[in-house]
């Protein structure tokens, strides 16, 4: 019997796609959707994949490195977590399978498992403390840095993109909670 | 203006006055004021009843040991909050405030009874009195301690406010913002450390701020408080928290702040926080927590208008206001001088300073006799005059260990000294060491075990020069440097003495109403009898008498309970230990913990990608973990019962959709991923073939039944698994956890998919019908894909991994498609089921349609001692594997005994009876308590396909009974049951291989 796992992406149906609802501020915005994907494997393999997903992963712990469309976040020292463009979900994954070839990897499609915000302005990292316990100070989270963690109860991985920006992945079920969190965080800052 | 007033001087802003409320009663306060300098402002010193005696008690302190002045303060019906210490509640216009424990008024006060019973209520009295007689307990004695019992009363509505919680890190974490705290966080940020500096009071500046005397840099303290605080302010790297206390020390430098935000406010903006929880995580702590006043112990020194000298300068010097009118003074150390000296320029006439001490030097005595103030050395006080409020003190004269009554002297205020002692409440909480220093007479802190250091008085370094050099030290210290900061100060110097235990009394006896602890109505009559009935201990000691205990955590009472101790014990004050200090410092509220953890928020509430077209088809929704799934879908009026009957039938008879998006989904692959497998579940994987399904059953290491699920081969090295919806996560973190611990050889990953596919099951007999048109790319005929099947596909153009299995007994297919789809598809499948009578169902019939077959539920039929065998699933079991986890456990002969609980069917013989779940299975009818109980129900439904109730239950050797009657024994008398196959419903499969 063929392999299954080669699925080609339909997107001629993408009206029907409903993600989970976010609603918009002038510090909190729902970013559009994208091809996840959650890559395991060795380093040396990791880096094999990186020549043809066409950024090269960190070798740093809890960096992101952007290439275009392209992301690569180190989540731990086998486990990176691909971004791309919605509609390169099928040649990413078609011309990662066809790269990586016999070695022992996993390529799993998230694509849906989660959505992505983005929490921005000057008070961006002031209202994820109100659930965040890490340390959000430029020094000790600099431009760049991504790490999975806690917001109160949920699940996140959370990625500054810029000095004011940070870009946050949830679970799709977990959105409502986290952006109903931060919400009632920001209304700290609303005069 | 009243006559307390004085006529200058203090903090308040005396060119406006507001109004406020006590006790039903207007008084006016300014700008600045606390309730209590307000009170006392008006002459008002009864602000409330004691806690067990309810003995009149006036304000003892200015700050938050005060032990007495507990008031309960409101805003409106919803903001009530009891026993708030009247010194650190903020005037605003139209404050109100209630004294607490008085019934019917402060002046008169029914319970104040107790005071003439108090000998009954001594020292352990609920451990004594309330034995005898049983009866009595029901009619008196528990009625009357549910009246006594607890201080305030709770607010009965929600609480309406919003709390606000912060995460915080700094470099340098200040603690108390007074000489030494001010000092510390100063030399800290001047070396560019990032600094936080909290501060319990409404102004920064501690002592400082009541002190008119030093001068800092030629600058006067308060002036020098100001241009420090202006300094730190500048600094971006340092964040000033006033009104906060750091109540909690926690592990790993994490400390618990309490910032009050809107107490002090009139009419606070309705969308504003009303207090902030900043949980700090420190490199480094310094606390300057500075030190308390003790009070001295002697007998009536309860009364109204006997306080701490210290409170009376703050009063005096930060709230211009006078204590008294005639204030007679008992010290034994040197500050209460200061405090006579300067009442005595404010006009208030010193009756007598009444010095424990032989001899006395320094300064402010030679200014005491200058200013003709009479001191009296080697004095005791052995009573007080006075009801509601001190009207005079019986002074005695000490002369080796004989006490003779000298003169009682009439005054309206007593204030009191008996030195110092040094705040290590955190220093403690961090479990810290402490150590007695015999010359202060004080325990300080000693061996730290975090990263923590501390300065000024609370560790015993006394005098604003000394704190300021031990503060900037230590600050730059912490912050990794050594800074030349240095201070010219000019101050009166005081020696270190002081007094602690009970001053003498004629006959060496304790003396009536001699109080220790203010709060908890502690005597030394108490603590006395606590030791002729052999406690030693200080923590029996402790909770035998309740001294040091509630809110107050022994502030002003633990070292004069331990010195008491110590001499009634013959032992020295070291030998006698010391009790824990806990958290929290002064007490916190529960919205503070709870912070934005409340409704919709006070957990995460996980919905579906079909839960709103469920929800506008009225489905009723069940919390199941985290998940909201939708239970049963009532048309008209139908109510469950209904509902589920006419679900279930059409799932029979037709077809049904249900959301089963919840199940908990793995992909496991990786080259070793079918070994992984074969390891873990109790199932042979590697001889599954890609394009097919299994059930799969995973055990805990002790051989019981932990999980179960569908896992569907989609490539050589790829695993499609599924959980159940509760077991999601236990179920991926005991797989990581073997992988990553014990197999770590094997070349294989997890990653949770649980979130990426909505599954949509599609069960019935017309469910091919219904999905046939709608896929594109896949065979779905019997023959293509048989009963346990699973193919890639299109579903209306979206990606499917399509399973054919049934959890129903029907034949059904599961559709997994990406979430964002879900809706859609779901749609597309409900419209095509229209003409087959497609009924979407909810999980009160699935459960319903399961049990007709005799699938079992983890968590319903196992309890974590069910094995695969138990529950009639050994088939399931690879026998020739080599290991599975719980392999070894399962070959105990235990496990294999004849009468151990076996799944088994029930019926009764009333068809329309449905047995209670969880009710207990017997073998005979009519016995009595205790019955040999053989097994229980586990699952228990009426069957509208059936037509009569169906059972599934464990019962011991139970597949051994199949057909013996059993009974249930209910309070109505004894159901019989007939035991049964645990299959009701197509017992040969035909339906679900269609």
């Amino acid at each position: 019997m063929a392999d299954l796992t080669g699925i080609p992406t339909m997107n001629h149906l993408t009206t029907a796609r409903i993600a989970p609802q976010v609603t918009r501020s002038h510090w909190l915005a729902p970013l559009a959707p994208r091809s996840r994907f959650s890559l395991r494997a060795a380093p040396q393999v990791l880096a094999l994949a990186g020549a043809a997903f066409g950024v090269a992963p960190s070798e740093q712990a809890c960096r992101a490195v952007v290439q275009g469309t392209r992301a690569a976040l180190w989540l731990s020292p086998d486990e990176q977590l691909l971004l791309g463009l919605e509609a390169d979900t099928a040649s990413i994954q078609a011309d990662l399978h066809a790269a990586l070839g016999k070695a022992a990897y996993s390529l799993v499609d998230v694509s849906h498992r989660q959505t992505a915000l983005e929490i921005s302005g000057p008070n961006a990292a002031d209202i994820l403390n109100g659930a965040s316990p890490l340390d959000l100070s430029l020094a000790a989270f600099p431009v760049g840095m991504c790490t999975r963690t806690l917001l109160d109860k949920a699940d996140i991985i959370l990625w500054r993109t810029q000095h004011d920006v940070f870009h946050i992945e949830v679970w799709r079920s977990f959105t409502d909670y986290v952006t109903g969190l931060l919400s009632v965080i920001a209304r700290e800052y609303e005069s | 203006m009243t006559q307390f007033r004085a006529a200058k001087g203090g903090r308040i802003d005396r060119s406006s006055a507001i109004e406020f409320e006590f006790d039903g009663q207007t008084y006016k306060a300014h700008p600045g004021d606390t309730l209590a300098s307000a009170l006392l402002a008006n002459g008002v010193h009864l602000v409330g009843r004691s806690f067990k005696y309810h003995r009149p008690r006036g304000l003892l302190a200015a700050g938050a040991e005060e032990p007495n002045a507990l008031v309960g303060v409101w805003r409106d019906s919803a903001r009530y909050t009891p026993n708030l210490r009247a010194t650190t509640v903020e005037i605003y216009p139209g404050l109100k405030a209630e004294s607490q424990n008085r019934s019917p008024s402060l002046k008169f006060d029914r319970a104040g009874i107790n005071g003439l019973f108090s000998r009954f209520i001594g020292a352990g009295f609920y451990y004594k009195t309330f034995m005898w007689p049983k009866t009595a307990w029901k009619s008196l004695y528990e009625p009357t301690i549910r009246e006594a019992a607890g201080l305030g009363r709770a607010p009965t509505q929600a609480d309406p406010d919003r709390y606000s919680n912060r995460h915080a890190h700094c470099d340098v974490l200040v603690v108390g913002a007074g000489a030494a705290g001010l000092s510390a966080a100063r030399a800290a940020a001047a070396a560019g450390a990032r600094v936080i500096l909290c501060d319990e009071q409404a102004e920064m500046g501690g002592s400082l701020l009541s002190d008119v005397h030093t001068r800092i840099n030629g600058l006067t303290a308060s002036a020098w408080v100001a241009s420090v605080l202006q300094e730190l302010k500048a600094n971006p790297r340092v964040t000033l928290l006033a009104r906060t206390t750091a109540f909690g020390y926690f592990p790993h430098n994490h400390l618990g702040l309490n910032e009050k935000l809107t107490e002090h406010v009139a009419a606070p903006k309705p969308d504003q926080p009303r207090e902030r929880l900043w949980q700090v995580r420190a490199a480094e702590v310094v606390l300057a927590m500075g030190a308390i006043e003790r009070p001295l112990v002697f007998p009536g020194n309860d009364l109204p208008g006997i306080l701490l000298a210290d409170a009376a300068r703050t009063y005096l010097q930060r709230y211009g206001v006078k204590v008294g009118s005639v204030v007679a003074v008992v010290t034994a150390h040197d500050s209460a001088y200061q405090t006579a000296l300067d009442l005595h320029a404010a006009g208030v006439k010193i009756a007598v300073i009444a010095d424990t001490r032989a001899e006395v030097s320094g300064d402010l005595a030679a200014q005491a006799w200058a200013a003709g103030i009479r001191i009296q050395h080697n004095s005791t006080v052995i009573g007080t005059r006075g009801k509601l409020r001190v009207t005079g003190i019986d002074l005695g004269q000490v002369s080796g260990s004989n006490v003779q009554p000298l003169e009682s002297i009439a005054c309206d205020t007593i204030i009191m000294s008996g030195g110092w002692t040094p705040s290590v409440h955190l220093h403690s909480q961090s479990r810290g060491k402490l150590v007695w220093d015999e010359s202060l007479s004080a325990y300080i802190p000693g061996q730290t075990a975090e990263r923590t250091r501390s300065v000024g008085s609370c560790r015993g370094i006394f005098g604003i020069a000394a704190s300021l050099a031990d503060g900037t030290k230590t600050g730059a210290e912490a912050a990794g440097t050594t800074s030349s900061i240095t201070y010219e100060v000019e101050e009166t110097r005081l020696a270190n003495t002081g007094f602690i235990g009970a001053l003498p009394q004629p006959g060496g006896k304790p003396g009536d109403k001699a109080f220790v602890d203010w709060q908890n109505d502690v005597t030394t009559k108490d603590l006395a009898l606590a030791m002729r009935e052999g406690f030693e201990s200080v923590e029996h000691v402790k909770r035998y008498t309740t001294n040091g205990m509630a809110t107050d955590q022994g502030k002003t009472s633990n070292m004069n309970a331990l010195a008491f101790l110590a001499a009634g014990l013959d032992k020295p004050i070291p030998a006698v230990g010391l009790t824990t200090f806990r958290m929290p410092y002064t007490p916190v509220t529960f919205g503070s913990f709870a912070g934005y953890s409340r409704g919709e928020l006070f957990d995460p509430v996980r919905r579906t990608a079909i839960h709103d077209w469920a929800q506008a088809q009225g489905a009723v929704f069940e919390d199941v973990g985290a998940w909201k799934r939708a239970r049963y879908f009532p048309r008209g009026n139908e109510d469950m019962h209904a509902a589920v009957d006419r679900e279930c039938v059409a799932v029979r008879q037709n077809c049904g959709i249900f959301d089963a998006s919840t199940l908990g989904k793995i992909e496991v692959v990786g080259p070793d991923a079918a070994t992984f497998l074969e390891r873990l579940y109790v199932n042979s994987w590697a001889n599954l073939k890609v394009g097919q399904s299994r059930y799969g059953i995973l055990c805990r290491e002790d051989g019981f039944v932990y999980d179960d699920g569908i896992i569907a081969r989609l490539a050589e090295d790829r695993f499609h698994v599924t959980t159940t919806t509760g077991g999601a996560a236990r179920v991926y973190a005991f797989m990581e956890d073997y992988l990553q611990t014990e197999w770590s050889d094997l070349s294989v990953w997890l990653t949770s998919i649980s979130e990426q596919y909505s599954v949509i099951a599609l069960q019935g007999p017309a469910a091919r019908r219904v999905l046939e048109p709608l896929v594109t790319g896949v065979d779905v005929s019997a023959q293509a894909l048989p009963h346990m099947g699973v193919v890639s596909g299109f579903i209306c153009g979206i990606p499917m991994r399509l399973f054919r299995v049934s959890f129903t007994g029907e034949l059904g297919f599961e559709i997994n498609v990406p979430s964002d789809y879900g809706r859609a598809v779901w749609e597309a499948i409900y419209a095509s089921g229209q003409p087959h009578g497609i009924v979407p169902y909810g999980t009160e019939s699935m459960h319903v349609l399961r049990a007709e077959k005799g699938y079992i539920i983890v968590g319903q039929e196992t309890d974590g001692t069910m094995t695969p065998d138990d529950v009639g699933l050994s088939w399931a079991i690879g026998k020739t594997k080599p290991d599975f986890v719980g392999k070894r456990s399962l070959a105990r002969s235990s496990m294999h005994a004849k009468d151990r609980k076996q799944l088994v069917g029930l019926r009764t013989q009333d068809p329309k009876l449905v047995l209670e779940e969880g009710a207990q299975i017997v073998d005979s009818p009519g016995q009595k308590a205790p019955m040999r109980l053989i097994g229980h129900v586990t699952s228990s439904y009426h069957s509208a396909v059936l037509g009569h109730s169906i059972a599934l239950a464990v019962v011991r050797g139970g597949r051994a009974r199949v057909g013996q009657t059993l009974y249930v024994p209910m309070p109505t008398g004894d159901i019989p049951v007939i035991v049964t196959s645990t299959v009701f419903y197509d017992s040969e499969g035909a339906k679900l291989h269609g």
